[in-house]
């Protein structure tokens, strides 16, 4: 691949696999080109928001492998073979593909009114699920500190401990 | 109209606690924002910011980048389209007085990030590479970007800013009341410069539709400002441009005015003939605007019962060197307080800087942050309770205008309520009296007030044969629930389910609404709605009474309710008819109406409008390492009519949570020495994060008024207002340390 003596732009791409929402895709993609930038700009899965690009504020967060990951942080490239769930794939988690239900996560950002005005949330919601998966918070302060690298600056943090807290207990059921 | 504050047994819509209807859309990800719509043959624009703050380029050599394959072309002032020259094209609806920023204009640097060229490519990596070899050479000179240093220069704006109230005549004699009083307090007051910073940074997307004609998408919090901007910059006919944005992602005053990635967009755009999306970084956030510095310094003369003698509040504000951005610092100590002897003044600064903006509560975040320290320190000073001593200088008119009565203002009962949810009344006044571990307890509360407005807005209301309603106008719902309370508005006023009706906000093909802010959207766009509503209620009303045997028939209007999907005759439901049978009998396929709503000017010459708000704050301080946290707060608010309390007590968390964020974290760090924010990024400019909050309770007291229709007050700004003055106060219960100078960092309690 080119360098940065000379022309620059990679001329190089990458045939890479991805699984993402359950549907696996072959991708060529530039070693520059970032997960996120890959899914908003490539792939028209918008719904994962660039809030920095430096890892910084959560807004990027997708599942990689069921863990959640900024995706800003993250070259394409490095993650050949892996499953993504993005926001848009969140309901097909916990639902039978094809139903157009809701995951109980996105049911309760609803009903405890969780975000303003949206930009954060597929973050939070990708991370919530990826915090409900970690299984290591259990109360409201460990929720609030796990869930501290997603930042919202509408200031819905209380309701989306009580969304996260809701769920949880649901599932503890 | 009675106030209905229980989320069950409604008997309408508003006043209830209603889901947003715009939820699963943003939970699913479907909502798109100004940078997420697609178009064929999509090129991406990438802004090259200026290393200094002042002086001029004196070399720009863009070949290396053109160079670069996928470069489309590279853009500077050397080489772009021309574009109108008087300021007036320039100035947009909410600008200041002044000659508005254009960007690659000339060869001229007003403030450090200004753009200087903008890199066009066919992918957004390719722009953002080639940027970077984009080479500028400048000839600097010394910046002023120290309000301190300027306060030399400090002059009162020649213009008015419009809608802005300049600080009334003085009365009395602050001075010598001063002098004479048997209490004297005299401090200054510094609340650092804080950026906005929506999730979402400043994007447009501009679709190039071939004849000259173009759809923008703009982050902007009203689309129609947009679009009067792009028109008159570009001299493009109003029918040549359309600008769409029906989401926002957080604007808090930053998507007032339209910004220069939507100016590079349309120059772009238009110079390419093709679609260009222009997205800036978010360390290109803090070149758009901020929220001004201001020195403020409060005098308090008061008798040893704490009644107020003098009061003055003096205030310096930053702007630009290129227009003078101005906001309400100082009025809010006259509106709050009743005294015979008051002097406010406000005074700006020109520095190298970006034109300050609008952000959350202007004005008020910062002077009431003062004042209301400062009667703090007076209550202490008088060994009064801080409550107390507010009801005691209880202003109940407004010496600001001339003594003009409230239209209402049941700031009693926030004290009332507020105090009673939080246990005030067991509070030890004496500092350091609380303790917990290793942690000091500190209990402090603060007086929070908001102008309450109207603007002239227009809106639709289309029902169609199916019975779905349509309604909607050009504003913005930057999160605020615009979308949700107008659905709940027109269900009710047509006897519709919420689920019948849908809300289209943000074209500027729909009726024209002002931008989203200042509080005023529920009560401008509501009533709009609502009357838009009413009109075509009456229109089918009119259809129904004309019907064979109409049930309806000899039925005055006014004896006309709408429920269920039907106009029944008010007392006797078995004479109604449904809306659909009505269009049906009438042939017609669809009824609309398009209505304006502005402020009702008998009520304003009779009275003056604001919200207020009470807030009781306990922070916990560890000793050691003076670590502040904000454990508990209440706000008691008094806004009139609340449409929806899920919606409305988000508005009054996400003020509280920006509030903690003002008083304990925000500071954009100016390097003087460059004119440069050092910490432009979101690792360094501390906001709130989920740890950071814990437990916000919210009232919302009974309060009626009759400035409009709906009886609301607008809900955006008040819940920052004396937020972070009752967490000063709070942290001097805790620790004896008195902090006039946001935010409360470690090291000014240790």
């Amino acid at each position: 691949m080119a360098t940065a003596s000379g022309s620059a732009r990679p001329a190089t791409t990458f045939d890479i696999t991805l699984t993402i929402n359950g549907e696996t895709r072959k991708i060529a993609v530039a070693p520059w080109t970032t997960l996120l930038d890959l899914l908003r700009e490539r792939l028209d899965l918008t719904g994962t928001k660039k809030g920095c690009d430096h890892g910084q504020c959560g807004a990027c967060t997708v599942l990689v492998d069921g863990m959640r990951v900024n995706s800003c942080l993250v070259l394409a490239v490095m993650k050949d073979g892996a499953e993504i769930t993005t926001v848009e794939g969140l309901a097909g988690l916990a639902h039978q593909k094809g139903t157009n239900t809701l995951h109980p996560i996105q049911e309760a950002f609803v009903e405890h009114d969780a975000f303003q005005c949206g930009y954060c949330t597929p973050g939070q919601l990708c991370s919530s699920v990826g915090l409900m998966n970690e299984g290591h918070a259990k109360s409201r302060d460990e929720i609030r500190e796990a869930m501290s690298g997603n930042i919202c600056r509408c200031g819905a943090y209380t309701n989306i401990v009580d969304a996260i807290q809701d769920v949880m207990q649901e599932a503890g059921r | 109209m009675t106030q209905t504050f229980s989320s069950t047994g409604r008997d309408t819509y508003v006043g209830s606690a209603r889901s947003r209807v715009d939820g699963p859309a943003k939970v699913t990800g479907l909502a798109k924002y100004a940078g997420e719509f697609a178009a064929a043959d999509l090129a991406h624009g990438y802004v090259v910011s200026s290393a200094i703050a002042s002086g001029r380029i004196t070399s720009i050599d863009t070949s290396a980048a053109e160079a670069v394959p996928g470069v489309v072309k590279v853009i500077t002032h050397e080489n772009r389209e021309r574009t109108a020259w008087r300021d007036k094209n320039y100035q947009d609806a909410v600008a200041p007085p002044g000659s508005p920023f254009r960007a690659l204009y000339d060869n001229k640097i007003h403030f450090s990030g200004q753009p200087v060229a903008l890199v066009v490519a066919e992918d957004f990596e390719t722009a953002r590479y080639a940027a970077t070899l984009v080479s500028v050479s400048y000839k600097a000179e010394t910046p002023l970007t120290d309000p301190a240093q300027a306060r030399e220069f400090g002059y009162v704006p020649p213009v008015k800013r419009s809608g802005i109230k300049p600080p009334p005549k003085p009365w009395g004699d602050a001075e010598g009341a001063y002098e004479g009083s048997a209490i004297k307090l005299r401090q200054d007051y510094r609340l650092a410069i804080e950026h906005h910073n929506p999730m979402e940074p400043h994007a447009s997307t501009v679709v190039y539709e071939g004849d000259g004609k173009y759809t923008v998408y703009d982050k902007i919090q009203g689309v129609s400002n947009s679009h009067d901007y792009i028109t008159a910059v570009f001299g493009l006919k109003k029918d040549d441009v359309r600008v769409l944005n029906p989401y926002l992602g957080g604007g808090f005053g930053l998507g007032l005015r339209p910004q220069y990635q939507l100016f590079l967009a349309m120059l772009a755009a238009r110079d390419l003939e093709r679609s260009v999306r222009v997205v800036l970084t978010r360390d290109q956030m803090w070149s758009l605007s901020y929220r001004p510095d201001a020195l403020q310094t409060v005098s308090l003369g008061a008798d040893e019962d704490g009644t107020l003698r003098s009061l003055r509040h003096d205030a310096l504000g930053g702007t630009s060197r290129y227009e003078d951005y101005q906001e309400v610092v100082v009025n809010w100590s006259g509106v709050l307080y009743k005294c015979d002897n008051v002097a406010l003044t406000y005074k700006l600064a020109q520095l190298d800087t970006a034109t300050p903006s609008d952000m959350r509560a202007p004005g008020a975040t910062t002077g009431v942050f003062a004042i209301e320290i400062a009667m703090d320190e007076l209550a202490y000073e008088t060994g009064i309770d801080p409550v107390t001593l507010r009801l005691r200088n209880f202003s109940n008119t407004d010496a600001t205008a001339d003594g003009k009565p409230f239209g209402s203002k049941e700031l009693k009962s926030c004290f009332t309520q507020g105090a009673e949810r939080f246990g005030w009344d067991r509070r030890d006044p004496t500092p350091r009296s609380m303790r917990e571990g290793r942690e000091l307890v500190g209990w402090g509360m603060a007086t929070g007030v908001w102008e309450s407005m109207m603007m002239q807005s227009s809106a639709q209301a289309i029902l169609t044969a199916d019975g779905k309603l349509e309604v909607g106008n050009s504003t913005g719902d930057l999160g605020t629930g615009t979308y949700t309370i107008l659905t709940q508005i027109a269900a009710d006023t047509l006897g519709l389910t919420m689920e019948d009706v849908t809300t289209k906000l943000g074209d500027t093909r729909l009726p024209e609404a002002p931008v989203a802010g200042g509080s005023w959207t529920a009560a401008s766009s509501g009533t709009a709605v609502m009357k838009a509503c009413r009109n075509v209620g009456e229109q089918v009303f009119r259809m129904a009474r004309q019907m064979e045997n109409s049930p309806l028939a000899n039925v005055e209007f006014d004896r006309v309710a709408f429920t269920n999907g039907r106009m029944e005759v008010a007392g006797n439901s078995s004479r109604s008819v449904s809306l659909v049978e009505a269009l049906k009998a009438a042939g017609v396929e669809k009824v609309e109406a398009t209505e304006t709503a502005g402020p009702d000017k008998d009520f304003n010459d009779a009275y003056e409008a604001y919200t207020h708000s009470a807030v009781f704050v306990e922070v916990k301080v560890d000793e050691d390492l003076g670590q502040v946290r904000v454990t508990r707060v209440v706000s008691a608010i008094a806004a009139g009519k609340i449409l929806n309390l899920k919606t409305a007590r988000s508005q009054i968390l996400g003020g509280v949570v920006m509030g903690i964020g003002s008083a304990l974290e925000e500071e954009s760090m100016m390097d003087h020495r460059i004119g440069r924010f050092m910490n432009h990024n979101l690792g360094e400019y501390h906001v709130p994060v989920n740890a950071d909050v814990y437990d916000i309770d919210v009232i919302f007291v009974e309060e009626e008024d009759k400035a409009n229709a709906l009886g609301v007050k607008g809900l955006g700004e008040i819940g920052i207002v004396g937020t972070a003055a009752a967490i000063s106060n709070a942290v001097f219960h805790a620790t004896g340390k008195r902090v006039r100078n946001l935010p409360i960092t470690v090291d000014k309690l240790l």
